[in-house]
């Protein structure tokens, strides 16, 4: 557990030394859903329909784009192979840096969306699904993204590498995120979405992390 | 690489199985393919079009089943690190993202008759083609090291984590979107086809599964030899 959060501490403190990596994902959420009005047209009803999608398969592809910061620096480096030395389990380290990971890149998007959601004229009705769905489904974007993470280090092109790997793996969160703020949206009862997308949360809390540390031990083996 | 990388007995016994077996997936492909295209009577309301199904449905079979192998490979190769199961996982994954493909690809060419469209978002389609996604990032991370033994366990991680993702995948996606025909063979009160439509699948699937096994074992002793010529250094940069 002391491992767990100086780890954690770390990662967090690197992290915020270098905040304009945190800041470029925002902006590249940002920017990026700001150009589907003009791709699309300026319809209100267009852009209400689609809000949803937009800002959840943005959200996805910016919490991908920074998915190099949990492991590639201290692949590099060599303090990946002192922490798989560490009196520990591998697992608990994976999940500390994973959380550091969530807590520097999705959070701020988490921040951003509803702003953003304002600007794709989704309903307010949706505002608390879309942040309550984010916050329940980012989580296990991070985790599925560190298995990927971890997966590639020392390939060749390991940063391309990894969104042919992930991104079909992200399917069935977005699916029911995006069907949640829909719902949200439009009125209807979304619990089932948000239970689903909670048990998804549970079963990569358990899985993933222990993908994640085996794959990082073959990297370095 | 480990000195007994190269799985002798293996390569041994599949060099007497695959005269036989092709000798027998030439047999049965001729049998099976006039049966399927020409002889059997048309579907009284699909007309002729019924004959893409005798190739889309086994090429959807084998490219799932051939998914399920890959794993089963990956699993033994991430336990026991025997280097026959990383041959036959690495051997199974092209073949089995062609098959994947075709599955695509007629289902496209019968849906532009049937339902007017060549592409629809269907739960089955989309699911087939994310598995056809899952066999390209499987074969991108198997190829992506510069060490073969890195790339390959690490794609074998890769296809475990994807066959525990395949039935969320197929869930999620059945319940986002469904148009598809719903299955007529495995079903509890017995296929609901007719029997001459069912003999002509059966033929065609029976044909399907001896050419894909004659295509690992093939292949999966190509890779063995690979492995071998890269031990000796043959290989160039490998």
């Amino acid at each position: 557990m002391g491992l767990f959060l100086s780890v954690l501490g770390r990662d967090l403190r690197l992290a915020l030394r270098q905040s304009s990596d945190s800041l470029i994902v925002v902006g590249f959420f940002v920017v990026t859903v700001v150009l589907f009005p003009f791709g699309v047209g300026p319809e209100v009803s267009v852009l209400e329909r689609i809000s949803a999608g937009v800002l959840w398969v943005t959200a996805l592809l910016a919490s991908m784009l920074s998915l190099d910061r949990i492991f590639q620096q201290d692949y590099e480096d060599g303090s990946l192979d002192l922490l798989t030395r560490a009196p520990a389990p591998l697992t608990g380290i994976v999940l500390a840096k994973i959380l550091a990971h969530w807590l520097t890149t999705a959070l701020p998007l988490v921040v951003a969306a509803p702003v953003l959601a304002v600007l794709l004229q989704m309903s307010p009705e949706g505002f608390s699904a879309l942040v309550a769905a984010l916050l329940l489904g980012t989580p296990t974007l991070s985790l599925i993204g560190a298995v990927g993470a971890a997966l590639v280090l020392g390939a060749r092109r390991g940063g391309v590498l990894v969104s042919l790997l992930i991104l079909p793996l992200y399917v069935p969160v977005l699916i029911f995120g995006v069907s949640a703020v829909d719902g949200a949206a439009s009125g209807f009862a979304v619990a089932s979405q948000f239970q689903i997308m909670g048990a998804i949360l549970l079963v990569s809390l358990v899985v993933c992390p222990l993908a994640a540390a085996m794959a990082l031990r073959q990297a370095l083996e | 690489m480990l000195p007994n990388a190269y799985p002798a007995r293996f390569i041994g016994l599949s060099r007497t199985v695959v005269v036989w077996l092709a000798i027998l997936t030439v047999v049965a492909l001729a049998v099976a393919l006039p049966w399927a295209l020409w002889l059997s009577p048309p579907d009284y309301q699909q007309k002729d079009t019924i004959r893409i199904m005798y190739v889309h449905v086994p090429s959807a079979w084998i490219g799932l089943m051939a998914y399920v192998l890959m794993a089963a490979c990956a699993l033994v190769s991430l336990i026991w690190k025997k280097p026959l199961a990383d041959y036959l996982a690495r051997a199974i994954a092209p073949i089995g993202a062609v098959f994947t493909l075709l599955c695509l690809v007629t289902g496209s060419l019968w849906g532009r008759p049937m339902w007017g469209t060549w592409w629809e978002w269907d739960a089955r389609m989309t699911s087939m083609l994310v598995l056809l996604f899952l066999y390209l990032g499987y074969m991108a991370l198997s190829n992506a090291f510069d060490d073969f033994t890195r790339g390959t366990r690490a794609a074998a991680l890769l296809c475990v984590v994807g066959v525990i993702n395949i039935p969320v995948i197929k869930f999620s996606v059945e319940w986002w979107n469904t148009l598809h025909q719903t299955t007529t063979v495995f079903k509890k009160q017995g296929p609901s086809m007719a029997p001459e439509q069912l003999t002509a699948l059966l033929l065609m699937a029976l044909a399907f599964h001896l050419l894909f096994a004659l295509l690992v074992l093939v292949r999966t002793e190509t890779e063995a030899t690979n492995a071998r010529l890269r031990s000796l250094g043959a290989l160039g940069t490998d």
